[in-house]
């Protein structure tokens, strides 16, 4: 039997599948997704459930041994809270008053992949009681379940910016390079002017341009569309530069001496030979997307309460104080860090997978 | 080289001016200007809205309203700040000033920890030591900016002895100079380790990939063949090879910092550019975040004028006209 060659891509992706790392990080990534997209069902709480008798509680211990020292099913106690006399909020646990942790339990209402109304949960306790596995905020509202909520916002918002500002990138930096002339030298200005605005900056006067009126939704998409804006100008210009070498290739030649289309041109012979560079470009841009939007976030000029987004769950964390009495808080930064790391890891690795000339960094 | 430069000048006019347009249109856009807070004011009549009305040339359309800014602009009169009450330029000018002793004190850490570390990570390539800078740059890279500067302002509070915000202390207007100077620095130290820290990990990387690069050119294998010892070799013929592509990476980095610096600057309470742009966005303060926006684009464009420049006159092979 003959034994099949394997085609470029093949090839890079064994690379890729060998560097365990990046592998490693593809499964966090997708648990990181795959909670994000149900967490609806997987948090105990909505995001807006909140009650401030448990203000800044810290995260309830899970006990499994009741006290008659018996092994029992999973069950929290509740908390306490009084003050001392520096008003410091203490929590102390009531052993008198515990909640066995049910699954599938029904709790707030909530609807499975944002389309089937469901009010099951993974795991929750039965009110009156309430659980915070990873503490609660300043209303009270539980860490665990604004994280997975907050983490649909911060992690859709990298990837649907990313395709957004990708596709428009991908397309004009094409149709720049392939025309040239008067097109290609009115889009290379339109870019460095974007680019020669300090990025943070832009991003602050776009968000002014956001009417205050909007819902959160509305200042959702409003975001997305800002972080495109920024974000095609880089990708377009080296695109160009690769759509101006590719376009003397011999094979554009024949096919635009068989009549094709120019459109058809550039994205059936010009772009898909950009694809190994795009596509580490687009896993190390996503970084920037979601440090964007949680640093705009954490400003409040992003997503707003009572919607969480990891960056606007760490505005909490802006005074010392809460970060002394309540580190819990700081959870939001510690998953943002988690995300990046990944994709940087996997960007990396990928780009040694795909283009062996760019290993400068020397395994030889 | 001279020709270059005019015709760079030349070419970001027209651009600086596009940015200001769109700055101009994105300020306006939205419904509402300085005054609305105003008019709600009990306490300012409606004359005197008028009045300011009048005399910033609010109450004329919009085109008019751009010409008459760019017209001042050529007297480099910035216009006034309805916020702050002072004029445009007075605010900017110390501003910038602070902006630029941060990121000038954040670069110059950067680099002098960057290419040390970079040089340990290529001389011990593959060994321990090198796998775990690469770790750590991975880390520090991957740590957006504003967390670090919490853990970090949570660490300094713990450990006490410095400020924790701003710029100078309350008692500055009493200080000598010298004490002003070092007021100042104590002010700087953590938002400059926070800043310099996310750029340490990208130089640190170029520095290592640009020496081992150098370390496989035949002349280091001339060198080590007529036995010169191996520091010699490394720090006398590779490094300086190795650091001259990083020279241009400096006007870059330079205004990179511009941006990066700007959300720092406001966690810490920093009164730079930064800062200025936040209130002034917030307030919708339509001179002052034009101002700002120009200033940025202006330093920016510096920077990249500088990288260039300096490109050239590192390798006089590259020709830019």
């Amino acid at each position: 039997m003959i034994k099949k060659g394997l085609s470029p891509f093949q090839m890079a992706m064994a690379t890729f599948r060998k560097n365990r790392l990046a592998i490693a990080c593809v499964g966090i990534l997708a648990v990181l997704y795959g909670s994000a997209i149900f967490a609806g069902f997987l948090s105990p709480y909505s995001y807006d459930n909140e009650n401030r008798e448990f203000s800044y509680c810290p995260p309830m211990k899970v006990h499994v041994i009741d006290s008659d020292r018996k092994l029992t099913r999973p069950y929290v106690n509740q908390m306490n809270l009084s003050f001392d006399k520096f008003h410091k909020r203490i929590y102390t646990e009531d052993k008198t008053k515990s909640f066995p942790i049910h699954f599938f339990i029904k709790g707030d209402s909530y609807k499975v992949i944002g389309l089937v109304p469901s009010t099951r949960h993974f795991f929750g306790v039965k009110v009156p009681g309430r659980l915070h596995l990873w503490g609660a905020d300043s209303r009270g509202r539980d860490l665990l379940s604004r994280l997975l909520w907050g983490a649909r916002i911060s992690l859709s918002i990298g990837l649907i910016g990313v395709s957004i500002s990708f596709f428009f990138g991908l397309l004009i930096g094409g149709i720049s390079g392939y025309y040239g002339g008067k097109i290609d030298n009115l889009i290379m200005r339109m870019c460095e002017m974007i680019m020669m605005i300090p990025g943070f900056y832009l991003m602050l006067a776009l968000r002014a341009a956001v009417p205050t009126e909007f819902n959160s939704l509305q200042v959702y998409i409003a975001i997305i569309v800002i972080f495109s804006f920024i974000g095609w100008a880089s990708l377009a210009r080296v695109i160009r530069g690769m759509a101006i070498s590719l376009k003397q290739r011999e094979y554009v030649l024949a096919a635009k001496a068989l009549g094709v289309s120019d459109i058809k041109i550039i994205t059936t012979h010009i772009l898909p030979h950009t694809i190994s560079y795009s596509i580490v470009a687009v896993m190390l841009s996503i970084p920037g997307y979601i440090m964007g939007e949680s640093a705009l976030s954490f400003l409040g000029l992003g997503i707003q309460d009572p919607y969480a987004s990891w960056g606007n769950l760490l505005s909490e964390a802006m005074g010392i104080i809460q970060i002394k009495f309540s580190p819990w808080i700081l959870l939001p930064g510690f998953f943002i860090f988690l995300t990046i790391i990944c994709f940087n890891i996997i960007g990396d690795a990928l780009r040694d997978a795909l283009d062996p000339t760019l290993k400068s960094e020397g395994q030889s | 080289m001279f020709k270059y430069i005019v015709k760079r000048i030349l070419i970001a006019i027209p651009l600086l001016l596009g940015m200001s347009l769109l700055t101009f249109v994105l300020m306006q856009v939205t419904p509402g200007n300085f005054f609305d807070t105003l008019k709600l004011d009990p306490q300012v009549s409606p004359e005197t809205i008028a009045h300011y009305e009048r005399l910033y040339n609010l109450d004329k359309p919009l085109f008019q309203q751009y010409f008459h800014w760019l017209k001042n602009l050529v007297h480099l009169d910035f216009g006034y700040s309805f916020h702050y009450n002072a004029p445009v330029s007075k605010i900017i000018s110390s501003r910038l000033f602070n902006t630029f002793i941060l990121s000038l004190s954040s670069m110059l850490v950067a680099w002098l920890v960057a290419i040390p570390l970079g040089i340990i990570m290529a001389v011990n390539r593959n060994r321990f030591i090198d796998k775990f800078l690469s770790f750590l740059s991975f880390v520090s890279l991957s740590v957006p900016g504003f967390f670090l500067a919490i853990l970090l302002l949570y660490f300094a509070s713990k450990v006490g002895g410095l400020p924790l915000g701003g710029m100078q202390s309350v008692n500055f207007d009493q200080m000598n100079f010298f004490e002003k100077a070092i007021d100042i620095a104590r002010h700087l130290v953590i938002p400059t380790i926070v800043i310099s820290i996310g750029s340490v990990a990208g130089l640190q990387r170029i520095m290592r990939g640009n020496l081992l690069e150098v370390l496989r050119k035949q002349y280091i294998l001339a060198a080590r063949a007529k036995g010169l010892p191996e520091n010699r070799v490394i720090y006398k013929h590779a490094l300086r090879n190795a650091i001259n592509p990083l020279i241009t990476i400096l006007g870059y980095h330079l205004s990179g910092l511009l941006s990066g610096a700007a959300l720092i600057e406001i966690i810490f309470s920093w009164p730079g550019l930064g800062t200025v742009m936040l209130t002034a966005v917030r307030a919708k303060d339509l001179y002052l975040v034009m101002a700002s926006m120009l200033m940025g684009g202006v330093l920016l464009f510096l920077g990249n004028l500088l990288a260039d420049i300096m490109l050239m006159w590192v390798d006089p092979r590259i020709r830019y006209d």
